[in-house]
């Protein structure tokens, strides 16, 4: 085939050409951890728009959560000779084997949304992940703006007890905040993530807190727990935006459409385009030999309703989410 | 019409009474009610309207642990017609959405009661094919995101109310009060007790026990299924991954906690509805205390613990489950 020949080409081509004019004609594999959250679905759906914008091939295996087709994968994908491999680990550990025969067949390899184990660092070109500390930060930062030196107390709908998520988003807003002697968190409880579960627990939160009237805002680790936390608001007859102020993290479309309404107040984005960047440092990598940090921080953008939040959800719904 | 009063049950009313004292201690305003938009308003409504999935699924599981079986599929199912019910909800009027999902639990039902029944294969095994599956079903249905709905009709289901009671404790009383009439306002109530105390010699004296137990389990779908809408118009969607999670457990609790045993046999359909309602009050009273979340599992287990040794027989109470269990162990 004579793409095939091109790749050839190119590999034999080396360092004295400028490979630049092959990067339309790049080949990326990417292992897929599977579809366990609407996120993850975005984050597919995403990549193979920013594969289609660079002119690159981007070949998708999805691994139905399980390391051992992660690795069969990447192995296939060294055996087609692909220029690159995303791969988005299942787990932190084990890759070790697996990426040294990457390594071998000159394959750079890029992290996708999570890290693994220290030991296998200089075994792939660089991560390009989200920092959960952060995105908690900007959450704690933007109430502490908003709040504008009033005392506000914060009922806090936590992730899962133990998620590494529900620890970093706790942490950073509490770094977020710990400037600001006026922001407190009064109440913590676990939401696990759910729209359900974040429902049940600002009823008892409202409850608790004299009908909701001592509560300045509400903090939700997801913005699923913040759209069931939003019912609870408006079923005690309080108005959720207004009465209470909310900021949760992730931005999924959903929320979107709460802010529109003026039911909610911000959310910080964690961006379903990873491969974006990591198609951006590969080429300049392949092209240029330009080596990238090992971390490549993916920005953690704050949305309020003053940045037309009904555009933002017509431009989201259709990612999978 | 025979309805017979619970011979048992003073185990555990007295735990419910507790729990809901603990609970105005840690929380004074715990029974305070006030009226909210036409709605009952407060703590104690809050347990009955989040307590009524978990009472409505054991309803269906009492039945089947007194025939000597177990349901682990019934959060599964409820993940299933979650996903139906949110899925038609808009597009469809609410006799057809209601008609389609509760089908499907009733259809679920037959499958776990074919597997029991007919093809004699272990409930705890025939049940488990879908409790692992039916979750994958529901993610098919959503396509793996949640389903959002806007139809009002089907959004009254979770959160509107019937004179001031939320719509959710409406529908699990007239679950239970439709429960009671079919199984204890029959001889339904005596044969099932019989197969579930000894299904050969229930055969042998004539009585239906293969289509007794289908029967069973297409109940305990169909609650499950009522439980599934439910959960879904609360949130105004369905959540596959997340809607009934568990719940299977917290039903198998809660007929445990209630007195009837694993074992089979003897039976209280209402003494399985306090022990949903005590479950669901001891989860609310954790959430109003402000204790931290890492807790939450360890209050759990201290509570049911002691519930559970109050009716054990070696300490005076009644035979339930585990005190069978624990009794056998220290004989």
């Amino acid at each position: 085939m004579n793409f095939k020949a091109v790749l050839l080409a190119s590999a034999l081509s080396g360092a004295l050409f400028s490979v630049g004019a092959n990067a339309a004609e790049l080949t990326v594999g990417f292992s897929q951890i599977g579809s366990e959250s609407g996120w993850r679905a975005a984050e597919t759906t995403v990549s193979k728009a920013e594969a289609k914008k660079r002119n690159v091939n981007l070949k998708i295996a999805d691994a139905q959560q399980k390391q051992e087709n992660q690795i069969k994968a990447i192995r296939s994908f060294i055996a087609q000779g692909v220029d690159a491999i995303f791969l988005a680990p299942v787990v932190a550990t084990g890759w070790d084997s697996v990426l040294k025969e990457a390594k071998e067949a000159s394959i750079p390899v890029v992290l996708l949304d999570r890290d693994i184990d220290p030991s296998g660092k200089e075994l792939y070109l660089t991560a390009v992940t989200s920092d959960s500390v952060h995105e908690g930060k900007v959450a704690g930062e933007w109430l502490v703006k908003t709040a504008a030196g009033k005392p506000c107390n914060v009922v806090e709908l936590q992730g899962t007890v133990g998620a590494s998520v529900a620890t970093n988003r706790k942490k950073g807003f509490e770094d977020g905040i710990a400037g600001a002697s006026n922001v407190k968190i009064v109440r913590s409880q676990t939401g696990d993530f759910t729209r359900a579960k974040g429902k049940e627990v600002m009823e008892s939160f409202i409850k608790a807190e004299g009908g909701g009237k001592t509560i300045c805002a509400v903090y939700a680790h997801n913005d699923d727990m913040m759209v069931g936390a939003i019912q609870a608001m408006k079923e005690a007859g309080l108005k959720p935006g207004t009465d209470i102020l909310t900021v949760s993290i992730d931005a999924v479309p959903d929320i979107f459409k709460a802010m529109a309404a003026g039911e909610a107040n911000a959310t910080v984005e964690l961006t379903p385009n990873m491969a974006g960047p990591a198609f951006d440092a590969v080429m300049a990598f392949k092209a240029k030999g330009t080596v990238p940090p090992k971390w490549i921080q993916t920005e953690s953008k704050l949305y309020t309703q003053a940045d037309n939040p009904m555009a933002v959800y017509e431009s989201k719904k259709d990612l999978g989410y | 019409m025979a309805l017979r009063l619970p011979r048992i049950g003073t185990s555990q009313i007295v735990a419910l009474v507790l729990i809901l004292a603990a609970n105005w201690l840690v929380s004074p305003q715990f029974f305070d009610i006030r009226l909210q938009d036409g709605r009952l308003f407060g703590s104690l409504i809050d347990v009955l309207n989040r307590g009524a999935p978990v009472a409505l699924l054991s309803l269906g599981m009492v039945l089947v642990i007194a025939m000597r079986g177990i349901d682990l599929s019934v959060g599964a199912i409820m993940a299933i017609c979650g996903a139906i019910a949110a899925s038609l909800a808009d597009s469809h009027s609410l006799p057809v959405v209601l008609g389609a999902a509760l089908a499907a639990g009733l259809a679920c039902g037959l499958w776990n009661g074919f597997l029991v029944a007919v093809l004699g294969i272990q409930p705890i095994v025939a049940t488990l094919i879908l409790m692992v599956a039916g979750r994958g079903i529901a993610q098919l249905i959503t396509e793996g995101r949640i389903v959002t709905f806007n139809s009002p009709e089907l959004a009254f289901l979770g959160g509107g109310s019937v004179l001031g009671l939320p719509t959710p404790v409406v529908l699990a009383l007239s679950m239970l009060a439709l429960t009671l009439i079919i199984v204890r306002g029959t001889a339904l109530g005596l044969m099932i007790e019989a197969t579930g105390g000894n299904p050969r010699a229930s055969a042998l004296a004539g009585i239906g026990t293969r289509l007794i137990t289908v029967a069973v389990y297409m109940w305990s779908g169909l609650c499950a299924a009522l439980a599934g809408i439910v959960a879904a118009a609360d949130i105004l969607g369905a959540d596959a991954n997340n809607a009934g999670l568990w719940l299977e457990l917290d039903a198998i609790l809660a007929v445990v906690i209630g007195g009837t045993s694993l074992f089979g046999g003897r039976f209280s359909i209402i003494l399985a509805v306090v022990g949903a309602l005590i479950i669901q009050a001891m989860n609310t009273g954790i959430l109003l205390s402000g204790l931290p979340p890492e807790t939450n599992l360890v209050v759990k287990a201290v509570v049911v613990l002691a519930v559970l040794l109050a009716q054990s027989p070696k300490l005076g109470g009644h035979a339930a489950g585990l005190g069978v269990l624990f009794s056998r162990k220290k004989a």
